[in-house]
C-alpha cells in the first residue's frame, strides 16, 4: 500500500477511534481481523461470520451473528436488518463490549449500563416491537439450553415461564385476575437486572497486540 | 416475636449453666502433655476415699457389694473435651441472645473475651488449661475442619476468575511482608534503648515469617458477615488460604537457617525449589484425592448412609498425607474440597448432600469457636515477656508493610484485571489482613534454643489481639463509611442467572469472532474437556445439567417449602403470635415491642409488653383475629397475647424469676424483611399468578 493510502487509513482510524472509543492499535487489529473474515473485501456478510468454525459450539451463534446485522445496534433508530456491514459498523457493534474505564462518573456508568443492556434486549426482541414477549423469551432460553445436554423442551419452557412470572411480579406487583402481562419492556428489563453488574461483566478485553496471527486464523 | 419470658428464661439458665461449667472445668488438667492429676486431689468432684470424713458406705474390710461407685479417671479425657466444647458453644449461644452485640463485634472477639475470663479464673486457681493450641492438636485436629469448610464453600466461579490475583497476593504479598517486616525488625533491634540486641537476623526473619501470614480463621469470621463486593471478598479469602505454602516454606527455611551457622546461596535457590514442591505438591495431592473421592461416590448408590463419610475421610487423608511430606496441607485440603464438591454433589443423594454440607459447617464452626476460645484462655496462662519497643514496632511495621504491599502489588496487577481495584478496595484489602491462631500455634513450636521465645509469644499474642479486636471491630463501620462497592450475594433470581450464562456465551462468541484469546477461551476448553471426559468417568449418570436448570429446581423447591410453612407452620408454636390471614410467613411481618419489666420483689417480676405488629401484608382482606397463647416456661411465666386485625398485639406476661434475677428494659424493633422472590404459587398449568390464598394476580398467557 502506498504512503498516501496508509495516511488516509490513519486518518480514518483516528476518526473511528474518536467515535467508538477504541485505541488506534485495537482498531488496527480489528481491521486486520475484519479483512481476514471478509476475505479482503470492503463489506462483511452473514456467511462470512457463519463460517467461523469456533462459533459452531456456541449455543447463541445465530443470535450473535444477527446482532451484528441488526440496525438497532448500529445506532440507527430504525428496526430491521442489513445484509452487509462495513468496518465502521463492525466496530460500532464491537464497541458495546468495551470495558468500563477505571474512573468514570456515575452518569457515564449508568449510560454504559443502558447501552449494554440495550444490546442484550435487542438480542431477545427479535421482532423489534420494544417488548420481549413470552414466545421470544422461550425461544431465547431454549437456544441457551440447547447445547447443555439433554434438556427437554418442556423444562426449557417451564424455566422461561418461571422467569417471566418473576419479572411480572417484580415489576408489576399485584395484578387483577384478568389482567395480562404483555411482555418485558426495556424499563422492566433494566429493573430486573438492576443488581447485575453488567458494566464490569460484559466486556471483551481487546488486546493491543495482534493475536489474530498467533492463533491459526479462525 | 419472642415473648419476654422465653428471653429471660434463656439468659438466666445460661448464667447458671456457664458458671456451673466453669466450676466443673476447673479441676480438669490438660491431658496431652501434662499428665493428669491423680483423682485424689480433685477438689470439686471428690471420689470417696475411705480415709476422709464420715463414711456413708461400709468399711473397706466389709466385702459387701458397693452400690454406688465412681471412677473419674476412666472418663476424664473425653469428659473434659466434651465440657470444654459445650462451654465454648454455650458462650456462642449466649452472644446471640442479645443480637445487637454480634452485629458490631465479630464473634471471634467475643469468644476471645470469654476465653480471657475463663483463663483468668483458671489462672487464679493455678490450673493448667488443656493444651489445645499445642502444635499437634492444633494442626491435626483443630485446623482441618475450618479449612475444609472454607474450601468447600468457596464460590468457585469468582475464584477461578480471580485465581491469578489470588495467587499473586498470596505468594508475592506474603513474601514481601515477611522480608520487609523481618528486615525492619532487625533494624529496630539495633536500637539500644529497646534491649533486644540479642535477636539476630535469622530469628527476626523467622518471627516475621510467622506473623506475616494472613490467617484464614480470623479473616473468615470477620468477613463472613460483612458483604463487600465479590472480587474483594474472593481475593482476601483466597489469599489467606493459599499463603500457607509460602508460610510453610519460609518457616522451615528460617528454622533450618537459624540453627545453622551460615547461609549459602545454594540454600536460597533450594528454598525457591522447595516452594514449588510445597505449593504444587499440595495442590496436586488435593486434586488427586478429590478425583478419587468423586470416583468412589460413583459406586455408593447402595450405601447411602455412609456417603458423607467418604468426603470427610478423603479430605482428611489429603491433609494428613500432605503433612506427612511436609508440604502445604491447607492447600491440599482446599483443592481437594474444590475438586470434589462439583462431582460429588451430583453423585450422592439429596440427603447425603445436605448432611455433608451441614456437618462440614458444624465442624468448622466448632473448631473456630474452640480456637478463639482457647486463644483467650491461653493468653492468660502462658508466661509473658513484655518489651514495649519491640511489640509496638512490630504492630506498626506489620500495618505499614501490609499497606505498602497492597498498594504496590495492586498497581502491578490492576492492568491485568478485568475489574481493577480502586483505592477503597485496596484499603479494605490491606486492612483486612488479620492474624490469628495459626501464627500462635507456630510461635509455640519455635525451638527453645531461641533465647527470646517468650518475647515472641507475647508479641504474637499482642498482634493477634490487636488485629482481631481493633481491626475486626472497626472494619464494618469503615466499610460503610468509605462506601466500598457492596454486593448482594444472596440474590438468586432466574433472570439474573439466565443472563449471566447468556453474557458468557455471547462474550465467548464475540471473542471467537475477534480471534482473541482470553479467560473464556480457557474456560471453554476446560468445560469441553470436563464434559467429554471427566464427567463420564466421575459421575454416575451423566446428564449434563445447566446451572440455570439447577437454580430453577432449587428455587422451585424453596418455593414449595415456603408454601407449606405458611399454611401450617406457626399455629403450633405456642407462645408466638400467629395470624392466619397473612399471606407470608410470620418472619415477613415486622413487630416492634416495648417491654418493661419491674422487679416488684426479689422473687416476682411483672413484665408487661406491648407489641405492635405492623405487618406488610399485601392482602386486602381484613379479618379479625384473636389469638391468645399461654406459655408456661420453666421460669414460670404466663403470657397472654391478643392481636386485633393483625395490626396490634398486646401481650402481658407474668414471670416468676429465681431470686436475685436481673431486671431490664429492652426495646426491640424487628425490621420487615424483603419479599421473597416466589411469594406465590407457580401454577404452571395455566400460567396464572396467584398467592396461596387464591387471589389471582394476573396472567402471563393471553386469553
Amino acid at each position: 500500500m502506498g504512503a498516501s493510502q496508509s495516511a488516509r487509513t490513519e486518518h480514518e482510524f483516528q476518526d473511528l477511534a474518536d467515535r467508538t472509543g477504541f485505541s488506534l492499535e485495537q482498531i488496527g487489529n480489528l481491521n486486520k481481523r475484519f479483512r481476514q473474515l471478509s476475505k479482503n473485501e470492503e463489506t462483511l456478510s452473514r456467511q462470512d461470520l457463519a463460517s467461523i468454525s469456533a462459533l459452531d459450539n456456541n449455543p447463541l451463534r445465530a443470535q450473535i451473528i444477527n446482532a451484528f446485522f441488526d440496525k438497532r445496534n448500529l445506532r440507527q433508530n430504525e428496526a430491521g436488518t442489513v445484509q452487509v456491514i462495513g468496518f465502521e459498523e463492525f466496530l460500532m457493534v464491537m464497541s458495546h463490549f468495551r470495558p468500563a474505564a477505571m474512573h468514570i462518573t456515575e452518569e457515564e456508568r449508568e449510560k454504559l449500563r443502558r447501552e449494554k443492556l440495550r444490546f442484550l434486549f435487542n438480542m431477545h426482541d427479535t421482532d423489534s416491537d420494544g417488548t420481549i414477549t413470552l414466545e421470544e423469551y422461550r425461544r431465547a432460553v431454549e437456544e441457551l439450553l440447547s447445547k447443555a445436554g439433554t434438556i427437554g423442551q418442556e423444562t426449557a419452557k417451564a424455566i422461561a415461564d418461571a422467569a417471566m412470572l418473576e419479572v411480572a411480579s417484580t415489576t408489576r406487583g399485584k395484578m387483577e385476575p384478568d389482567e395480562f402481562y404483555e411482555g418485558i419492556t426495556f424499563e422492566n428489563f433494566l429493573q430486573i437486572l438492576k443488581t447485575f453488574d453488567i458494566e464490569t461483566r460484559m466486556h471483551v478485553r481487546f488486546l493491543n497486540m495482534d493475536t489474530a496471527t498467533m492463533r491459526c486464523g479462525k | 416475636a419472642q415473648p419476654l419470658s422465653e428471653w429471660a428464661f434463656t439468659r438466666h439458665r445460661l448464667y447458671f449453666l456457664t458458671i456451673g461449667l466453669v466450676l466443673l472445668n476447673l479441676p480438669c488438667g490438660s491431658y496431652t502433655e501434662i499428665p493428669p492429676k491423680p483423682p485424689g486431689t480433685v477438689t470439686v468432684l471428690p471420689p470417696v476415699t475411705p480415709a476422709e470424713g464420715p463414711q456413708a458406705f461400709p468399711d473397706a474390710e466389709n466385702s459387701n457389694l458397693p452400690v454406688f461407685t465412681m471412677n473419674y479417671a476412666r472418663i476424664q479425657v473425653p469428659f473434659e473435651v466434651t465440657l470444654w466444647v459445650l462451654l465454648a458453644s454455650f458462650a456462642k449461644i449466649g452472644f446471640h441472645v442479645y443480637h445487637k452485640i454480634t452485629f458490631w463485634v465479630p464473634e471471634s472477639c467475643l469468644l476471645i473475651s470469654i476465653g480471657l475470663m475463663v483463663g483468668a479464673i483458671m489462672h487464679s486457681v493455678h490450673e493448667e488449661p488443656p493444651a489445645v493450641l499445642s502444635y499437634n492438636v492444633f494442626f491435626l485436629f483443630m485446623l482441618p475442619p475450618i479449612v475444609l469448610e472454607s474450601g468447600y464453600f468457596i464460590p468457585t466461579r469468582p475464584f477461578f476468575e480471580n485465581v491469578g490475583t489470588v495467587l499473586w497476593f498470596a505468594v508475592v504479598g506474603t513474601l514481601w511482608n515477611s522480608i520487609g517486616i523481618g528486615m525492619s525488625l532487625y533494624a529496630v533491634c539495633q536500637i539500644e534503648a529497646f534491649e533486644v540486641q540479642d535477636i539476630n537476623l535469622q530469628e527476626n526473619m523467622l518471627f516475621a515469617a510467622i506473623i506475616s501470614a494472613v490467617d484464614p480463621v480470623a479473616v473468615l469470621s470477620v468477613f463472613e458477615d460483612v458483604s463487600v463486593n465479590e472480587q474483594l471478598y474472593i481475593v482476601v479469602f483466597g489469599e489467606c488460604l493459599f499463603n500457607d505454602a509460602v508460610t510453610v516454606v519460609l518457616y522451615n527455611m528460617f528454622n533450618f537457617v537459624a540453627e545453622m551457622p551460615e547461609v549459602e546461596p545454594v540454600d536460597v535457590f533450594l528454598g525457591v525449589a522447595r516452594f514449588f514442591v510445597v505449593g504444587l505438591g499440595g495442590m496436586g495431592f488435593g486434586v488427586i484425592f478429590g478425583f478419587v473421592a468423586s470416583f468412589t461416590t460413583r459406586f455408593t448408590s447402595n450405601v447411602r448412609e455412609i456417603e458423607p463419610l467418604f468426603i470427610f475421610m478423603y479430605s482428611y487423608l489429603a491433609y494428613l498425607v500432605a503433612e506427612l511430606f511436609s508440604i502445604s496441607s491447607i492447600m491440599a485440603i482446599v483443592t481437594c474440597a474444590l475438586t470434589m464438591k462439583y462431582y460429588v454433589e451430583e453423585n450422592v443423594s439429596q440427603r447425603s448432600c445436605t448432611t455433608i454440607r451441614h456437618v462440614v459447617k458444624m465442624l468448622g464452626t466448632i473448631s473456630e469457636t474452640l480456637i478463639f476460645f482457647f486463644l483467650g484462655v491461653v493468653t492468660i496462662t502462658t508466661e509473658h515477656e513484655w518489651n514495649w519497643g519491640y511489640i509496638m514496632f512490630t504492630l506498626l511495621l506489620a500495618l505499614v508493610w501490609r499497606g505498602l504491599g497492597v498498594l504496590v502489588l495492586t498497581q502491578i496487577i490492576n492492568p491485568f484485571r478485568t475489574i481493577p481495584f480502586n483505592f477503597k478496595d485496596q484499603f479494605i484489602l490491606g486492612y483486612g489482613g488479620l492474624r490469628g491462631a495459626i501464627s500462635f500455634a507456630l510461635v509455640f513450636t519455635l525451638p527453645d534454643s531461641i533465647g527470646r521465645k517468650k518475647l515472641f509469644v507475647t508479641t504474637t499474642i499482642c498482634m493477634i489481639m490487636f488485629t482481631v479486636f481493633i481491626q475486626g471491630i472497626s472494619i464494618r463501620p469503615l466499610i460503610e463509611f468509605i462506601n466500598v462497592r457492596r454486593t448482594n450475594r444472596n440474590l438468586e433470581t432466574i433472570n439474573v442467572e439466565i443472563h449471566s450464562r447468556l453474557i458468557e456465551h455471547t462474550i465467548a462468541g464475540v471473542e471467537d469472532l475477534c480471534g482473541q484469546w482470553s479467560h473464556y477461551y480457557w474456560k471453554d476448553k476446560f468445560l469441553k474437556f470436563n464434559n467429554r471426559i471427566l464427567r463420564k468417568i466421575l459421575i454416575r449418570d451423566n446428564r449434563a445439567e445447566s446451572s440455570i436448570v439447577a437454580l430453577y429446581k432449587k428455587l422451585e423447591l424453596q418455593n414449595a417449602m415456603e408454601i407449606l410453612d405458611t399454611v401450617s407452620g406457626d399455629i403450633n408454636a405456642g407462645s408466638s403470635i400467629v395470624s392466619l390471614q397473612y399471606v407470608y410467613p410470620l418472619s415477613h411481618s415486622s413487630a416492634c415491642f416495648l417491654s418493661l419489666s419491674l422487679s416488684l420483689s426479689r422473687s416476682l417480676s411483672l413484665a408487661c409488653s406491648l407489641s405492635l405488629a405492623c405487618s406488610l401484608s399485601l392482602s386486602f382482606s381484613l379479618s379479625l383475629l384473636l389469638a391468645f397463647s399461654l406459655s408456661l416456661s420453666l421460669s414460670l411465666s404466663l403470657s397472654l397475647s391478643v392481636s386485633f386485625c393483625g395490626l396490634v398485639t398486646l401481650s402481658v406476661s407474668l414471670s416468676l424469676c429465681p431470686p436475685g434475677c436481673l431486671s431490664y428494659t429492652s426495646f426491640h424493633i424487628v425490621h420487615p424483611s424483603s419479599l421473597t422472590h416466589y411469594p406465590f404459587n407457580l401454577n404452571r398449568s395455566d400460567g396464572y399468578l396467584r398467592n396461596p390464598e387464591g387471589f389471582g394476580l394476573g396472567s402471563i398467557y393471553q386469553g
